[in-house]
């Protein structure tokens, strides 16, 4: 195989990382935000519920959770709802034979499934913390201001306490989401083929070694990116501080 | 009739009693400065009057029509507390700016909600006392009004001194910059009675003349009625019209501030004035 040919090959995996890295976020950004409430709820119950389930997300390695979330279903249900997706797709698709992307995702549409349930919701969690501290980082004069302005609860979170929120969140969120790109390797303990399996795909069938090696630079080149990008949303809200 | 009368106010904080029976009234148009040591409860006070706390038990009046009672406060709902706060304007020690607004947006975001609101909420009613017929004549309607709103914002920041610094962003100013920042957005709703909860806590003795000097001004120029809680016995002795000392949650000494500095009739007002200087 060329180095042409093998970078695509990689190329291929490192598009269904970026598809859980995007998956991810578009699922866990805004799902963290309910658990964060509900984990700063007054109603004590609730509290526990919503911290109980982020202490277990937390404190289980998210492989794991791929595992529980992969095959719980079938074990404990005899419902192996993953593999039936892999089966409905293999009766009602023609998939194509030819190596490329979408043989790759047509024929591992229930593993990505999995993974992309356990991603967001472990994600959820982590981002729920850090807007739990931002929230619980603002100081109480500024609601007590926006109040005495006669301003509502919703209107002192909506044009008061957000946007303070929002900048000093962002470089904790920033480093949790260059930890998810490189996290997206995990995916690999389902077979998964992202870029490392892809990888290791070589590794087993053309005895090249460094490909592995090499899946680094487009880690780096995308982390890059995102480290440019943070970097201009941290200027931008550069404009005060608080 | 007394603009404000506060009556019998009490308040706990688990088992500590910080407040064990307040009155007082005041007069529109004069400026009551309360006076006392730390933990004597002023700060408490205020901050029930501006419905932050809820007391366990008393009752405010405005113009002789009860605006609060204890009794009820359970009863209130969150959209009658907001109206009946408004007719207090509070100033914090830590000035509590919005770090995310230039200084005239401070001051015309809580002006901008009411209009907004207000249209929101009174359309109909709007419509027809105006005589508006098109969705385009409300949107120039509240256009007008928000235009006004800004002049209003501007002027009021003018008055403080700071009609430079309109676009400036809390960061950019001054402590004392920044608390007649504050100024100007409590006075933006006009308010009633204006209160200030030491006001110059957190400013250098400089920053603390500018500051004194607009609520000076305000005090003279504009007759506004206020309530000041402070440190600065010099300032109180000359704005005020009537001092306030409190001791253990109870007004201990009430009176003219030549009654309370010349002539204190209990030792403690003498020992606190003695050891303030």
């Amino acid at each position: 195989m060329s180095f042409i040919e093998i970078t695509a090959f990689l190329a291929n995996g490192f598009v269904i990382s970026l598809i859980i890295f995007a998956v991810t976020l578009i699922v866990g950004i805004p799902l963290g935000l309910p658990i964060a409430f509900c984990s700063m709820s007054k109603f004590a119950p609730l509290k526990a519920v919503a911290k109980t389930f982020v202490w277990i997300v937390r404190g289980i390695p998210l492989m794991l959770q791929i595992f529980i979330i992969y095959y719980v279903p079938g074990l404990l249900f005899g419902n192996p709802i993953f593999s039936q997706i892999d089966r409905y797709i293999i009766r009602n698709f023609t998939i194509p034979h030819d190596g490329g992307l979408t043989q790759m995702l047509l024929t591992n549409a229930g593993g990505l499934v999995a993974v992309l349930i356990a991603f967001a919701i472990n994600y959820a969690c982590y981002f729920s913390e850090i807007y739990r501290g931002g929230i619980e980082s603002i100081s109480k004069g500024q609601y007590e201001a926006g109040y005495v302005l006669g301003l509502t609860k919703s209107q002192v979170f909506k044009f008061v306490v957000l946007k303070q929120v929002v900048k000093r969140i962002v470089p904790p969120m920033s480093n949790e989401i260059i930890t998810l790109i490189k996290d997206t390797a995990l995916a690999n303990c389902i077979m998964l083929p992202e870029i490392i399996k892809q990888a290791k795909e070589l590794a087993a069938t053309q005895a090249l070694i460094w490909p592995l090696f090499y899946t680094g630079v487009f880690y780096l080149i995308f982390v890059g990116l995102l480290t440019i990008i943070f970097g201009k949303v941290e200027k931008k809200l550069s404009y005060f501080r608080s | 009739m007394a603009l404000l009368e506060v009556k019998n106010v009490y308040k706990k904080f688990g088992k500590t009693e910080v407040l064990k029976g307040i009155d007082f009234s005041l007069n529109k148009g004069e400026v009551l400065s309360i006076i006392g040591s730390s933990g004597s409860g002023k700060t408490t006070l205020l901050r029930c009057i501006n419905f932050l706390e809820t007391p366990e038990q008393g009752e405010y009046y405005i113009n002789g029509e009860l605006l609060f009672d204890a009794k009820l406060a359970a009863t209130y709902k969150e959209s009658e507390i907001r109206k009946k706060r408004l007719k207090f304007g509070m100033v914090f020690q830590s000035f509590n700016l919005f770090p995310q607004y230039s200084a005239l947006d401070n001051v015309m975001l809580a002006l901008k909600l009411q209009i907004k609101e207000d249209i929101k909420t009174n359309k109909d009613l709007i419509c027809k006392e105006n005589n508006i017929k098109t969705r385009h004549q409300l949107a120039a309607y509240k256009e007008k009004l928000l235009k006004e709103a800004e002049e209003n914002a501007i002027d009021i920041l003018t008055k403080v001194g700071l009609k430079e610094k309109l676009n400036s962003y809390p960061c950019e100013l001054s402590g004392g910059q920044q608390q007649r920042v504050a100024i100007a957005r409590a006075l933006a709703l006009s308010p009633e009675i204006l209160c200030f909860d030491e006001p110059t806590s957190a400013l250098d003795p400089e920053m603390s003349g500018e500051v004194l000097n607009v609520i000076r001004n305000l005090a003279v120029d504009t007759g506004k009625t206020m309530i000041i809680v402070t440190h600065e016995m010099n300032f109180a002795r000359d704005v005020s019209d009537k001092i306030i000392f409190m001791s253990d949650g109870v007004i201990l000494e009430e009176g003219t501030p030549k009654d309370i500095f010349e002539n204190p009739k209990f030792d403690r007002t003498k020992e606190f004035l003695n050891s303030i200087g």
